[in-house]
């Protein structure tokens, strides 16, 4: 099964990645986020990137789709540098499993 | 621990005796399910940590050379620049089986370019040397980007997973088996008791004759 890499965020942060060969979506507030994302869900996107900054105002969405397969949301630092919310994700995925942080 | 609500006879004995070794032998596959689960957790979870720790720090440098570069030149000319990818990846996702959790593997496929930082072609017209430098460092980074997405998605769902095994177990051990211990014990001792009673009641028969 092929699947697409997309990149979400702001138009300063991600427009770089395009060379790269990935389909960037520019966005800018929640509403338009959630919108791009679902999009990109249905249309066969197995690998979801994600600004920090826009992952902070939709954290319902991005839950609903941790639950499956695809896509994979991950959750990249924008230009102003990293939030440490995908550090925290991580921590709390070992938080869930183990019971306390080990890491 | 609350005992069940039943009634105390040989056929209700028989059922709980036939629940209880269902439920023990549940619990203990479960219990090696999850250690088997936390085992590669554990190592895939220091893998994310790490990679996202390196991901993070280079892909802020790459952002920020970019942001830089960005404003040295008006910004349709970036369009421009980027409107033909000169790069393309492939992605090809399977499913795989880890102790019944279903995760993604991903497989992907770089163009040539992929190797050689050099090779991205664009041109030299209203493009400048953070720009360059923007490309060397995504391209660096891009590999450990996609091996990322497969680890971290890994690790959330079996995340999930261990946490209803964990659930599972839990209930398992500490409710239901011994609810049902304790209801065995007491209809084995209702029993007991009923049997000695109908004794008791016979000898007393005898001795009135």
């Amino acid at each position: 099964m092929s699947s697409k890499i997309g990149v979400v965020g702001d138009r300063e942060s991600v427009l770089a990645f395009k060379m790269l060969g990935f389909d960037v979506y520019f966005a800018s507030e929640a509403k338009e986020t959630r919108r791009t994302i679902d999009k990109l869900a249905e249309e066969n996107y197995g690998v979801v990137y994600l600004t920090e900054q826009l992952a902070e105002l939709i954290p319902d969405t991005i839950s609903r789709y941790d639950a499956k397969l695809t896509p994979a949301i991950i959750l990249i630092p924008n230009h102003a540098g990293s939030r440490g919310i995908g550090k925290k994700r991580v921590q709390e995925n070992v938080e869930k499993a183990v019971g306390q942080n080990i890491l | 621990m609350a005992k069940l609500n039943v009634n105390p006879t040989r056929m209700e004995l028989s059922n709980l005796k036939d629940r209880l070794s269902l439920a023990s032998r549940g619990h203990k596959l479960l219990k090696d399910k999850q250690d088997e689960l936390m085992r590669r957790f554990i190592t895939l979870i220091r893998q994310n940590n790490e990679l996202r720790i390196e991901v993070e720090e280079k892909l802020s440098k790459a952002m920020q050379s970019f942001a830089m570069a960005k404003s040295l030149v008006h910004e349709n000319f970036i369009e421009e620049l980027m409107a033909v990818p000169s790069q393309s990846v492939n992605l090809n996702i399977d499913q795989k089986n880890i102790m019944s959790v279903r995760v993604p593997q991903m497989h992907f496929q770089y163009g040539e370019t992929a190797d050689d930082p050099k090779d991205l072609s664009y041109g030299y017209l209203n493009s400048n040397g953070e720009l360059d430098l923007t490309f060397q460092y995504l391209i660096e980074v891009m590999p450990d980007m996609l091996e990322l997405a497969e680890i971290e998605k890994t690790c959330q769902l079996m995340a999930d997973e261990i946490e209803k095994t964990r659930r599972r177990v839990n209930a398992l051990e500490f409710m239901t088996i011994p609810q049902l211990e304790e209801t065995i014990y007491f209809i084995q001792m209702k029993l007991d008791e009923a049997e000695r009673a109908s004794i008791t009641r016979l000898m007393k028969v005898k001795d009135m004759g």
